[in-house]
């Protein structure tokens, strides 16, 4: 294609991308390196219906004009990059120097709240991904076998999960799960075990929390999959059956490599998804045994003190965690790409 | 039905029902916009705000549980999207901080000659904020189940263990006792109330530093810790929408709950008669052998917007001082405690007004005290289960404090 055609051909998406993309973004980073002024205080006397106190208040003539001077806030550097609530240079290399084992540095990292986010959503991302790809894959060999009558209906069923809503599919399951409900309860007999909780303990809470983000995606794959499915050329399966090649030698070596481009976007896709993951964790009251880097920001921005600068910090660090996860994935199309372009 | 009619509507009703409350009533011009917090008490005073409003004059109205979320930046814009915001101790803060309300003092002197002293919230002397209605948490009681094991009325947290325990050794209840310690905002007051409790100061005197590692704090998180023996493992997740199903279904003898929540319970709604006439209000809970009740006070009140023109003001002030006008509380005297005269306390004010008696004190009204409340929230469910020792998380309490306060300038 000539670039001029080109050219003409992408612009509006080019320029779609700057605006809605790339932009926000740069706002987002700049927004990293401030934090707010400083609040100059004075002490005044409050009365209200019960008692007067004298406390510190915001002294809003001098601090106004702080604002006026530069609306951005203060300058701060890498310095929210670097504080307790995210990287925690300073403390982490207190706790290395008063550990007296890698275990007890361990603990004391994670005891940092960024740490700890960063472990379950790695966690998270790692048990999910590979799940979530497993099950499309069956789901859509085997809906691809059911007879003509009975294939709409499964496909509709088996995308359900992924229409309806994550905060409510989270939600409606966050009650099904509660001791009175009919999951919970369901489990309290089964084990015998009436103080069953999934939601009092934590590592029944991780696994409740990557079911649903299974239960949740995996439509997405099966869609994707069974699409591919239709496009595997007849003849050469035909040939591998003449070969004697067994149901399970057809998929592993037959359908598999076909589909390979499919499964790494399959990856691509899930990888950033479940990186992200915010939902499942709020609607299942989650945040005291699960916290996830999107949550960090969330919780942030919401509340009556909104922490600008620190959302802002964790959300580079979210693209930045983003971009390494995708790069072995993104270095391995490069290849392929290149080698068929050859 | 367009706005016009609605608005005649409304006016005629309240012209042939409830009277002119006031003189001033209703307003003929500007513009009342205001923001709320959604529950009962409050749509019985914006509904009564509205009933002011006559033809000439714009009314909206906005009730919703996200309302600090959304409050500065609503009244940051200039004309403000609202006219007025119901606050309470906590969420007139960052206004404050921002000068998105303005002083009181001119319009109080104009049309507020009904208003009692104590409604008057001044701050630095000026008039910010018109309180009208109060609040606290406080113990509620199953009074047939502490016959049945032959136990008082609890007045402090350790009777609290003691009966709870009796309770469970009794065989009536496994996990007899509840109280907000959803791992968000509710646990941060639970950990605030108990610190007050014991007689703990949040800040060194004058100062944004944090100081909460220290006895007070230990005991403090020791408490909750025992009581959450006795609370149901999930109590992680009680916020109020979760602990008064589980009393009305009677799986709880003893919880501590917001005095609001309590006509819900004593209604006869969603509840057996036998759990509502048992079910008793008692008063805020001392703890370790102190005075001061182990709960904050909070109050509701009405401020107004800096950014609106003064007709504006005018108008919203004269609406609202009608929205808590002595017909209102008379016909929702018990939705609330109010603060008004004509007021008579009834069963679901018991508790709230015995914590107020006993002298407890105000949620402290301090530019930072929403970012220790959040550390609080965000580190302390670690302790509660059972990860980390109770020196180690007020460590981390204030650790994390500090990061917060540094960044929005309370601290350098």
């Amino acid at each position: 294609m000539p670039h001029g055609t080109f050219a003409r051909f992408i612009w509006p998406s080019f320029l779609a991308m700057i605006l809605f993309i790339a932009l926000p973004i740069v706002s987002v980073a700049m927004q990293s390196f401030f934090v707010e002024h400083e609040q100059v205080m004075r002490e005044v006397e409050n009365c209200g219906p019960f008692k007067c106190t004298t406390v510190l208040q915001v002294d809003l003539e001098a601090t106004e004009a702080l604002k006026a001077d530069a609306p951005l806030g203060r300058y701060n550097g890498l310095g929210t990059y670097t504080n307790r609530g995210h990287l925690a240079f300073d403390e982490v290399s207190e706790i290395w120097a008063g550990a007296d084992s890698f275990g007890n540095f361990i603990a004391g990292v994670y005891n940092l709240p960024f740490y700890k986010a960063l472990f379950f959503t790695l966690a998270y991302t790692f048990v999910v991904t590979p799940l979530v790809i497993v099950f499309g894959l069956l789901i859509a060999l085997g809906v691809n076998r059911l007879p003509r009558v009975t294939k709409g209906p499964t496909i509709f069923a088996s995308l359900l999960p992924m229409i309806v809503t994550p905060l409510i599919g989270g939600l409606i399951l966050f009650w099904m799960v509660d001791a009175d409900g009919i999951i919970g309860a369901t489990l309290q007999i089964i084990f015998d075990d009436p103080d069953l909780s999934l939601k009092a303990s934590a590592p029944l809470t991780w696994i409740m929390l990557m079911v649903y983000g299974v239960w949740h995606s995996t439509p997405f794959a099966f869609v994707v999959f069974y699409a591919g499915l239709q496009t595997v050329p007849s003849d050469t399966l035909e040939a591998a059956k003449i070969d004697g090649a067994s149901r399970f030698q057809q998929v592993r070596y037959v359908i598999v490599p076909y589909m390979m481009p499919l499964l790494v976007f399959i990856t691509l896709m899930q990888l950033m998804d479940n990186f992200r993951v915010l939902e499942p964790i709020v609607s299942f009251s989650a945040e005291a045994k699960a916290r996830s880097l999107s949550w960090i920001i969330y919780n942030d921005l919401s509340g009556q003190d909104k922490l600008f600068g620190s959302a802002a910090a964790t959300s580079m660090l979210t693209i930045l965690g983003v971009a390494i996860l995708l790069t072995p994935v993104l270095i391995k199309t490069w290849r392929d790409f290149n080698r068929r372009a050859v | 039905m367009s706005i016009i009619t609605r608005l005649t509507v409304a006016s005629t009703a309240l012209g042939m029902t409830a009277g002119v409350a006031f003189a001033d009533c209703p307003v003929t011009s500007g513009s009342v916009r205001i923001l709320a917090n959604d529950f009962p008490a409050l749509h019985a005073v914006v509904d009564n705000a509205e009933a002011c409003v006559g033809e000439g004059a714009e009314f909206s109205k906005n009730h919703s549980t996200k309302h600090n979320e959304i409050q500065v930046a609503a009244l940051t814009a200039n004309p403000a999207e609202y006219t007025t915001k119901i606050v309470a101790n906590s969420s007139i803060v960052p206004l404050l901080n921002d000068g998105l309300i303005r002083p009181l003092d001119d319009l109080v002197a104009k049309h507020g000659q009904n208003l009692q002293p104590n409604q008057l919230i001044r701050i630095d002397g000026k008039i910010m904020a018109i309180a009208f209605m109060a609040n606290a948490q406080h113990l509620i009681v199953r009074q047939d189940i502490l016959d049945q094991v032959g136990k008082e009325v609890p007045t402090s947290y350790e009777e609290v263990l003691d009966v709870a325990e009796a309770i469970r050794a009794a065989g009536i209840m496994e996990y007899p006792f509840a109280m907000l310690t959803k791992s968000d905002w509710n646990l941060g007051e639970e950990v605030v109330n108990m610190y007050l409790g014991h007689g703990g100061e949040f800040f060194k005197p004058g100062t944004a530093e944090v100081s909460i590692n220290n006895e007070q704090g230990v005991a403090t998180l020791n408490m909750l810790k025992s009581l959450m023996e006795y609370s149901n493992p999930d109590f992680l997740t009680y916020n109020t929408g979760a602990v008064t199903p589980l009393w009305e279904s009677g799986e709880l003898a003893m919880a501590v709950l917001w005095g609001s929540s309590v006509g819900g319970l004593i209604d006869d709604e969603g509840s057996t008669p036998e759990i509502v006439a048992a079910t008793k209000p008692a008063g805020a809970m001392t703890v370790a052998g102190g005075a001061t009740p182990a709960s904050s006070l909070w109050w509701d009140g009405f401020t107004i917007a800096s950014n609106i023109s003064d007709e504006d003001a005018e108008a919203t002030f004269i609406a609202m001082v009608n929205g808590i006008s002595d017909d209102m509380v008379m016909a929702n005297n018990d939705k609330a405690v109010w603060l008004m005269d004509s007021y008579t306390p009834g069963l679901a004010a018991e508790g709230v007004a015995a914590a107020a008696s006993a002298g407890a004190n105000p949620y402290p009204m301090l530019p930072y005290m929403g970012l220790l409340h959040s550390a609080f929230f965000q580190e302390v469910p670690d302790f509660l289960q059972g990860n980390e020792s109770a020196e180690q998380t007020l460590a981390d309490i204030e650790a994390a404090y500090t990061a917060a306060a540094k960044e929005q300038g309370f601290l350098k």
